[in-house]
């Protein structure tokens, strides 16, 4: 008895572990990435409409994954028109110049129990930075999703310049967080 | 001897009405400007103004609830009275809604108010651009409108004193030493 319920086990789930799962279709719908951060003591919120990713990732390989995002400045929504204007000028991501921003994923450590640390360049308005990004990693059906959080400094990338440089009225601190919704082939 | 007010409805009546026409032409001014640290620093002493108006009123009316003003004059016509108390019903209506349409209008487009910076209004609205658009064109009507009634307001106050030489302006200013 106890044999054919490891068998029948055996035949059920053996199947899914043989086959890599390869999750590498962003379903841009289900996905988003957000920023956060303070506006003389007021938290804001705001997130890009437009990004194009290359993501291939298997959760029994996760050291063999990449996950490269190119986000289309110009799409931000700041929750104000004159906002959304005002940062595509050149103190802030100088949009004609440099019109997107771009992170390319190294190294990935996987931490156990679906965490996961990504790190890898982003390059912004010109400068490239080394960041480390803390990730999970959900599988729901035949979609895995990726939620993740990271804070970076506006000022490493001279974003918000000129009068803007002081950090009283904008923080220098932003929180990235994105939730990225991909399914496997 | 006139009746006047008593000295804290006058000095709330004298502080609201300064910080009232501060609010009124730092609105007006700093709506039309172009994005930069200085906007964003007037829109934050805007905010904060008008939480401290619409605190400034809850005082005032509680005091107004223990203490009625003086009597209008029995020269007034019984219309002129309707007009008198129609008016101040509605200057205090307006300066109860047009904070409350601030402060949503704010929550809407997603710039929470924090009281001088320190004491967080709740939001009670989400963030909602088509809401956020409607509530700032629902705070520049009333806006327009409290106004309107303020001139009112203001020439009706004038003409008393000027032109009909009675005691209502009088009795909301400073007392005079009685000789």
């Amino acid at each position: 008895m106890t044999r054919r319920i490891l068998a029948l086990l055996a035949t059920t789930f053996l199947p899914l572990h043989a086959h890599a799962v390869e999750y590498s279709q962003v379903q841009s719908a289900q996905s988003a990435i957000r920023f956060t951060y303070q506006q003389m003591g007021v938290a804001v919120d705001g997130h890009f409409q437009r990004f194009s990713s290359q993501l291939s990732f298997d959760p029994a390989r996760p050291t063999a994954a990449k996950a490269n995002f190119t986000i289309d400045l110009a799409s931000i929504d700041t929750g104000a028109p004159e906002g959304d204007e005002a940062v595509a000028g050149k103190p802030w991501f100088h949009t004609q110049a440099f019109p997107t921003a771009r992170f390319v994923s190294g190294p990935i450590k996987a931490l156990g129990n679906h965490r996961y640390e990504i790190s890898g360049q982003l390059t912004l308005k010109g400068k490239t930075q080394e960041i480390v990004i803390p990730t999970t990693f959900t599988p729901q059906g035949r979609d895995g999703v990726f939620d993740g959080q990271v804070t970076i400094r506006r000022a490493d990338f001279a974003v918000g310049e000129g009068s803007w440089a002081k950090f009283d009225l904008v923080a220098n601190d932003v929180l990235i967080k994105f939730r990225i919704t991909a399914s496997s082939k | 001897m006139s009746e006047h007010y008593t000295p804290p409805a006058k000095i709330l009546h004298w502080l609201m009405a300064a910080l009232l026409l501060a609010l009124l032409i730092l609105g007006v001014y700093m709506h039309d400007l172009p994005l930069s640290p200085d906007k964003l620093r007037l829109y934050a002493w805007h905010k904060w103004a008008g939480v401290s108006a619409f605190l400034l009123l809850l005082v005032r009316l509680g005091w107004r609830v223990g203490h009625r003003p003086p009597p209008l004059p029995c020269s007034l016509s019984r219309h002129m009275r309707f007009a008198a108390h129609a008016g101040h019903l509605a200057l205090y209506g307006l300066m109860l809604a047009i904070p409350l349409s601030g402060w949503l209008m704010s929550s809407a487009k997603g710039f929470q108010t924090v009281w001088f910076g320190v004491l967080p209004i709740p939001d009670l609205l989400d963030k909602n651009k088509a809401i956020g658009d409607l509530l700032q064109t629902v705070h520049w009507g009333l806006n327009l409108l409290f106004v309107l009634i303020l001139l009112g307001h203001i020439g009706a106050a004038l003409k008393h004193h000027f032109i009909d030489r009675d005691d209502i302006l009088s009795r909301m200013l400073p007392r005079r030493p009685e000789n």
